[in-house]
């Protein structure tokens, strides 16, 4: 009973939040709203018996990426509004909103002609943070270890795009050089 | 249909939907790039229901990976988005029209 309490709210908030996220005017708004919105999505994962990972979209979603956010609309100075041109807002409005509905209906459509019943038998035995480390680190070792790799490429291609001293500093290096 | 595996995709289709038409509609980047993060979010959602719904973890690994995926991706997006701005000194996505073929001709 509870659960269904929960899922219902937490649907509604989330779809309102995300909703503000694509329809505000302002970026700001559209941040918050969606650093709201991550939250409550983990609530599903609560009610979904996968406690580990609610644990890692609050901390990794509004944690480390809304904090990366926060970082882009102070670099950026998003108080200058960017202006949203659109010609012939009536026919734009109301085709992105039909393709929408129509992606809706697409993806979702083999669900209800297969009359899935939901069963929701319970893990038995150990917890959900112990099966995950089990799994973890046998059967998906190696995706884990790439994730890290990759990890580790984004970082690196990350500083080299947004660094543009480093350049620089080399040149003044060998300068140096060839002054000695 | 409460509380089953229909809700839950259905929910999760309806996210999806909202970050696409975020995606097609919005000409801010950013807000362009928060709608691609939106989409991310319902697909992990569908996985962990589906995880849950077919009493297998390997849903939960992968919702995980796609968790690191989106952080790797958000640190790029956003240096990409960086080198963007002191290009064009804008976020508005109709100024980047470089290899755009009506340029050309």
């Amino acid at each position: 009973m509870y659960e269904i309490i929960a899922f219902y709210t937490f649907s509604a908030l989330v779809i309102g939040l995300f909703g503000i996220v694509v329809l505000s005017k302002n970026a700001l708004y559209s941040m918050t709203a969606l650093a709201g919105g991550m939250v409550f999505i983990s609530g599903f994962f609560f009610i979904l018996d996968a406690e580990f990972l609610g644990v890692v979209q609050i901390v990794v979603y509004t944690g480390a990426i809304m904090a990366l956010y926060a970082f882009g609309m102070m670099f950026f100075d998003t108080t200058r509004d960017v202006k949203e041109d659109i010609r012939c807002k009536k026919i734009f409005y109301t085709l992105s909103i039909l393709s929408a509905v129509l992606v809706l209906i697409v993806l979702s459509a083999p669900i209800f002609s297969a009359n899935i019943e939901a069963i929701y038998p319970t893990l038995e035995g150990v917890g959900n943070v112990q099966t995950i480390g089990l799994l973890l680190f046998t059967k998906y070792l190696v995706a884990f270890e790439l994730a890290a790799i990759m990890l580790l490429v984004a970082m690196i291609a990350g500083i080299v795009l947004v660094g543009k001293k480093l350049d620089a500093q080399s040149d003044d290096l060998e300068v140096a050089k060839e002054l000695k | 249909m409460s509380n089953s595996i229909t809700a839950y995709m259905f929910l999760a289709m309806l996210l999806l939907s909202i970050g696409f038409l975020g995606v097609i509609s919005r000409k801010n980047i950013f807000v362009i790039y928060m709608s691609i993060e939106l989409m991310l979010n319902a697909v992990n959602l569908m996985f962990v229901a589906l995880s849950r719904y077919n009493d297998l973890m390997s849903g939960q690994i992968i919702a995980m990976c796609i968790i690191a995926v989106a952080t790797a991706e958000a640190g790029i997006f956003l240096s990409l988005i960086v080198v963007l701005y002191r290009r064009k000194k804008s976020l508005d996505s109709d100024i980047f029209n470089t290899l755009s073929q009506k340029e050309a001709l």
